[in-house]
C-alpha cells in the first residue's frame, strides 16, 4: 500500500543517513534516494527511506484550491437560486 | 504545516462533498478505480463512500502488493526460511497471508522457522551484519515505491561486502497492470470492469512521476487523477474526475503536486534500473500472467538475488477453491459477490489475500462497512 | 534491624526453584526485601485477611511482556497496576494481591531485584500488600525472562453494580484519557522497529480514581480496562455482552500527537493499541459530567472526555463518525497487530 508520511529532516549523518521527526517520533532514515537533503526539509517517509521531497507551496496550494471549490459551489448554488426567484416571479 | 491533520479537515471534506453533489450528474453513473491499496485504505477508513453522491462509485483495483502475490511465490519463501535455514525478513504487511494449505510464515515462525519483521530494509542489513555465520533473505515486495528500498539495500551490501544477505525479489510495476485492466475488455467483454477514469498512484507516482501515465489517456482514452493518500486528497481528485468526465476531457491530471512531479525521484529511478530489469512475465493473483509488469535481479548482482543462491522445489502451489479474489482484484466483482465473504472467509479465518491485507477490498468492506455490505446482502 | 544488603551479581539457577536453603534465600533476599507487609508476614501457605462487609471480588491476570523493562514501568509494576484495575473495575476496593514468579535459568538476579523493588513501589503507591507468593524455576529456553501472575482480592460496596447487563440506550460512554501509550511505548523498544520517542506507558493503577467515581455516582453501569486489542476489542466486547450498538465521535477520542504519529509510521489504527491505565466508563447521560470531573481531578483521568454513547443498534456494532465527517465500523483487531507498511 506504499505506506509513507511527511518527515521532517533534523540531522544529517555520514552515509547518507538522517534523523528525522515524524510528529514528535524521532528515526533514522536513510535518505540515499534523494539529493541535497537539507536539514528543515519535510520528506516522504517509506519503509526507512526518504523518497521523495515534500513541497510545501504546494500542500497550501491543495488546501487552497479544496476550499475554493467550495466557494465555487456557492456561486453555482447562488446562481440555481437566482434562477429559481427569477422563475418564481415570472 | 505537517501535511497529515490538513488533509483530513471535517469542514473542508463538507465544502468538498458539496462540491461534488453539485458537479455529479444524476442522469448518469461515475465508476473510478482506485489502483492503489492505499487509496482503498483511505477510503473505507474515514468514510469516503458517505461524502459523495450514490452514482460515484468505487472500483477496487489491484494496487495491493500482498494481494496480488501468488501463492508459489510465498511458498517458495517459506521453502527458503524452512528448507534452506535462511532468516527470512520480511514487511509485517505478509506475514498473515495465506499460501498452499493455508499456511503463512507466522504458521512457519510458529514451527520453527527464523522469520523476522523488519520495518526497512536497513533492519535487514544490519541483521545480516550481526549474523555473518547465517543467510539472511529480505522478502522483497511491493510497487514502484518500495523498489527503491530494496534496489539501496542491494547496492549497500555490495558496497560493504555484506556476502550472506540477498533479497527474493517480487517486486511489481504499476502501469502493466493498469494496461492489462484496460486490456481485459478487449479479449474478453465479459471480463470488463466498466471504468470512467482512475485515480492514480500516490507515492508509486512520487517514484515514477505522472508521464508513465499519459498512455492512458492517449491510448485507452480514461481520465486519470494522480491524488494523495489523504482522505480530503482523494475526495478532491474525485472531483477532478468527475469534471474531466463531463466535459469530455481526457487527460492525466495530478491532484498530489506536493509529492508528485511529472519526472519523479530520477536518483532512484536510476538506482532501480542498475540493479533491477524487466521480467518477461510475471503471475499475479487475479490478473494471471502479465508480460513486463515485474522486477527481478540483473545477472550483475546474481550474488544478491535469492532466486539463483538457493535452488527452489518445483511446488504444486494452490490458491484457495472459490475463493473470487482474481476477480475482485479486476474490480468484475465485489466481495459480496463471493460465497466465502463473511462466512468462511473473515479477517480471522482469511482464505484469500484480499481478506488478509488490510488493504484488500475484501478486508475493508468487512471491517469497515460491514453494516451496509450484510445490508446489501441480505436485500440480493 | 537493617537486612546487609544482598549479594546481586549472579544469575537464577535451578536450585533458586528447588525448595531448599537456596530458594529460601532468594525469597528472603529479593522478595520480602521489597514486598514485606504484616499480611505477607504472616508466613502461612495461606494468608487470611480481613475482609469487612460486602461482596468478595476475585480476579487473577498472567503477565508476559517484552521487553521486561520499557518507557514508563516494567513487568513488575505491570503486575501490580493490571490486577489492581482488575479489581477497580468491578467497582472494588483492592484488599491484596498476591504474585506467582515463573523465573528461567539464567535470569539476573539484579533485573529480578529491580521487577521486585519496582513491584514493591507500586503496591506502596497503591495501598495494597502482597499478601503471600510462589516462585518457580524453569530451565533455560523454556520461559522469556519471567513471567508474574498476580492474584487480587477486594470488596465491592453495598449498591454498586457494575457490568454489561446494566447497559441502556442512550447512555453515555467516557473515555479517561488518550490511548495507545503503553502499546506504543512496548513497540517503541522492540527489535526492527525501535523509534525515539518520549511516550511512556500509561501503566497505572486506577482504584483510587475509580473509589472517587462510584463514591460519586454509585449507579454507574459499567467500568472496563482497554488493555489488549485497546479500546476497539473493549468496545465490541460489551456491545456484543450487551446486544446493543454503539456510536463514536473519532474527534472526541483522546490520541497524544506523538502516539498518533507513531501508528501513522507503521500503519495501526490507536484504536486497536494496548492502555495499562486508561479506563472506559459508560453511564446515564446526566451523571457523565459529574464523572468527568471526577475523573479530571484525577492525574490518571486528567484528559476525560465523551467519545459517545450507547445505541439500540445495531446490536453487537461499534460505530464510529470518522474525522472527516463519515461512518465507519470499529471492529476488532484480527490477529495479532502487525505493522502494515509496504
Amino acid at each position: 500500500m506504499c505506506l509513507a508520511i511527511p518527515a521532517l529532516v533534523t540531522e544529517l549523518h555520514d552515509g547518507a543517513m538522517a534523523s528525522v521527526s515524524v510528529g514528535g517520533i524521532a528515526k533514522q532514515i536513510s535518505v540515499a534516494l534523494l539529493d541535497a537533503v537539507a536539514v528543515g526539509d519535510y520528506v516522504l517517509l517509506h519503509v526507512g527511506y526518504a523518497l521523495h521531497r515534500v513541497s510545501e507551496e504546494e500542500a497550501r496550494r491543495t488546501l487552497a484550491m479544496m476550499a475554493e471549490a467550495g466557494l465555487l459551489q456557492a456561486e453555482v448554488a447562488e446562481m440555481a437560486q437566482t434562477t429559481g426567484l427569477a422563475g418564481g416571479a415570472s | 504545516m505537517k501535511y497529515v491533520d490538513e488533509f483530513r479537515d471535517r469542514d473542508l471534506a463538507r465544502t468538498l462533498a458539496a462540491a461534488i453533489a453539485v458537479a455529479a450528474d444524476p442522469a448518469r453513473d461515475y465508476n473510478f478505480m482506485e489502483f492503489c491499496g492505499g487509496h482503498t485504505h483511505a477510503i473505507f477508513r474515514y468514510g469516503v463512500h458517505d461524502l459523495v453522491p450514490a452514482n460515484v462509485r468505487f472500483v477496487h483495483g489491484p494496487g495491493c502488493p500482498v494481494c496480488i502475490l501468488p501463492a508459489r511465490r510465498l511458498d517458495d519463501a517459506i521453502e527458503l526460511a524452512e528448507r534452506h535455514g535462511v532468516i527470512l525478513c520480511s514487511y509485517g504487511d505478509m506475514l498473515r497471508v495465506p499460501g498452499t494449505g493455508r499456511r503463512s510464515l507466522l504458521k512457519a515462525k510458529a514451527d520453527g522457522a527464523d522469520i523476522r519483521m523488519v520495518y526497512s530494509t536497513l533492519d535487514a542489513l544490519d541483521i545480516a551484519r550481526a549474523n555473518p555465520g547465517r543467510e539472511v533473505v529480505f522478502l522483497g515486495i511491493g510497487f514502484e515505491t518500495t523498489t527503491p528500498p530494496s534496489a539501496a539495500a542491494i547496492a549497500q551490501a555490495q558496497a560493504e561486502g555484506i556476502a550472506n544477505f540477498s533479497v527474493f525479489c517480487n517486486h511489481v510495476l504499476t502501469p502493466p497492470a493498469i494496461r492489462h485492466i484496460l486490456e481485459v475488455p478487449e479479449i474478453d467483454p465479459a471480463q470488463a470492469a466498466r471504468l470512467d477514469g482512475f485515480l492514480g498512484p500516490s507515492h508509486v507516482s512520487a517514484v515514477i512521476g505522472s508521464r508513465p501515465y499519459e498512455f492512458l489517456a492517449a491510448r485507452y482514452a480514461k481520465p486519470v487523477v494522480i491524488a494523495g493518500f489523504e482522505p480530503l486528497d482523494v475526495m478532491q481528485s474525485v472531483l477532478m474526475l468527475i469534471r474531466q468526465v463531463n466535459e469530455g476531457r481526457v487527460e492525466v491530471e495530478n491532484q498530489y503536486t506536493r509529492v508528485v512531479t511529472r519526472d519523479g525521484n530520477r536518483k532512484a529511478q536510476d538506482l532501480v534500473a542498475r540493479i533491477f530489469e524487466l521480467r518477461p512475465s510475471f503471475e499475479w493473483r487475479g490478473l494471471g500472467s502479465v508480460p513486463d509488469s515485474a522486477l527481478a535481479i540483473r545477472a550483475d548482482y546474481a550474488a544478491f538475488d535469492a532466486e539463483k543462491r538457493f535452488a527452489l522445489s518445483e511446488k504444486q502451489s494452490r490458491e484457495t477453491k472459490s475463493c473470487e479474489c482474481p476477480a475482485i482484484l479486476r474490480g468484475v466483482k465485489k466481495p459480496k459477490d463471493c460465497k466465502l465473504f463473511g462466512k468462511a472467509c473473515t479477517p480471522e479465518t482469511p482464505m484469500g489475500a484480499c481478506m488478509v491485507s488490510s488493504e484488500g477490498a475484501c478486508a475493508a468492506y468487512w471491517t469497515y462497512r460491514r453494516l451496509e455490505t450484510l445490508a446489501e446482502m441480505a436485500a440480493e | 534491624m537493617t537486612l546487609p544488603a544482598p549479594d546481586l551479581s549472579g544469575s537464577i539457577d535451578m536450585s533458586h526453584g528447588g525448595g531448599g536453603r537456596a530458594m529460601a534465600r532468594l525469597i528472603r533476599d529479593i522478595f520480602l526485601r521489597h514486598l514485606a507487609n504484616p499480611l505477607l508476614d504472616q508466613g502461612h501457605d495461606a494468608t487470611r485477611i480481613d475482609a469487612g462487609s460486602g461482596r468478595i471480588a476475585v480476579t487473577t491476570d498472567a503477565h508476559v511482556i517484552s521487553p521486561l523493562f520499557f518507557p514508563g514501568g516494567d513487568i513488575g509494576s505491570l503486575a501490580v497496576h493490571g490486577t489492581l484495575n482488575d479489581l477497580a473495575m468491578a467497582g472494588a476496593r483492592p484488599l491484596a494481591l498476591t504474585a506467582a514468579f515463573i523465573i528461567e535459568e539464567g535470569f539476573p538476579l539484579a533485573d529480578l531485584d529491580r521487577i521486585a523493588a519496582s513491584m514493591g513501589r507500586a503496591c506502596r503507591e497503591a495501598g495494597v500488600p502482597v499478601a503471600t507468593g510462589d516462585t518457580k524455576v524453569v530451565e533455560r529456553g523454556k520461559g522469556d525472562g519471567v513471567f508474574i501472575t498476580t492474584s487480587g482480592v477486594g470488596v465491592v460496596p453495598e449498591g454498586v453494580d457494575i457490568g454489561p447487563r446494566r447497559l441502556r440506550a442512550g447512555q453515555a460512554i467516557l473515555l479517561s484519557g488518550p490511548i495507545g501509550d503503553h502499546g506504543i511505548a512496548i513497540l517503541s523498544k522492540r527489535q526492527g522497529l525501535e523509534f525515539g520517542t518520549e511516550i511512556r506507558s500509561d501503566s497505572a493503577a486506577l482504584h483510587r480514581m475509580v473509589a472517587d467515581m462510584v463514591a460519586a455516582v454509585p449507579g454507574i453501569a459499567v467500568l472496563r480496562d482497554p488493555t489488549r486489542g485497546g479500546l476497539s476489542a473493549t468496545l465490541n466486547e460489551l456491545a456484543g455482552a450487551a446486544g446493543l450498538g454503539m456510536q463514536l465521535d473519532e474527534r472526541a477520542i483522546p490520541v497524544r500527537p506523538e502516539v498518533a504519529s507513531a501508528c501513522e509510521l507503521l500503519g495501526l489504527d490507536p484504536l486497536n493499541v494496548a492502555n495499562e491505565g486508561k479506563l472506559v466508563c459508560i453511564c446515564e447521560g446526566e451523571d457523565a459530567e459529574t464523572l468527568l470531573a471526577v475523573m479530571r481531578a484525577h492525574v490518571e483521568g486528567r484528559d476525560a472526555a465523551r467519545i459517545g454513547h450507547v445505541t439500540v443498534g445495531p446490536a453487537g456494532f461499534v460505530c464510529m463518525t470518522t474525522a472527516i465527517g463519515g461512518q465507519r465500523v470499529v471492529d476488532w483487531l484480527s490477529g495479532e497487530q502487525l505493522p502494515r507498511i509496504c
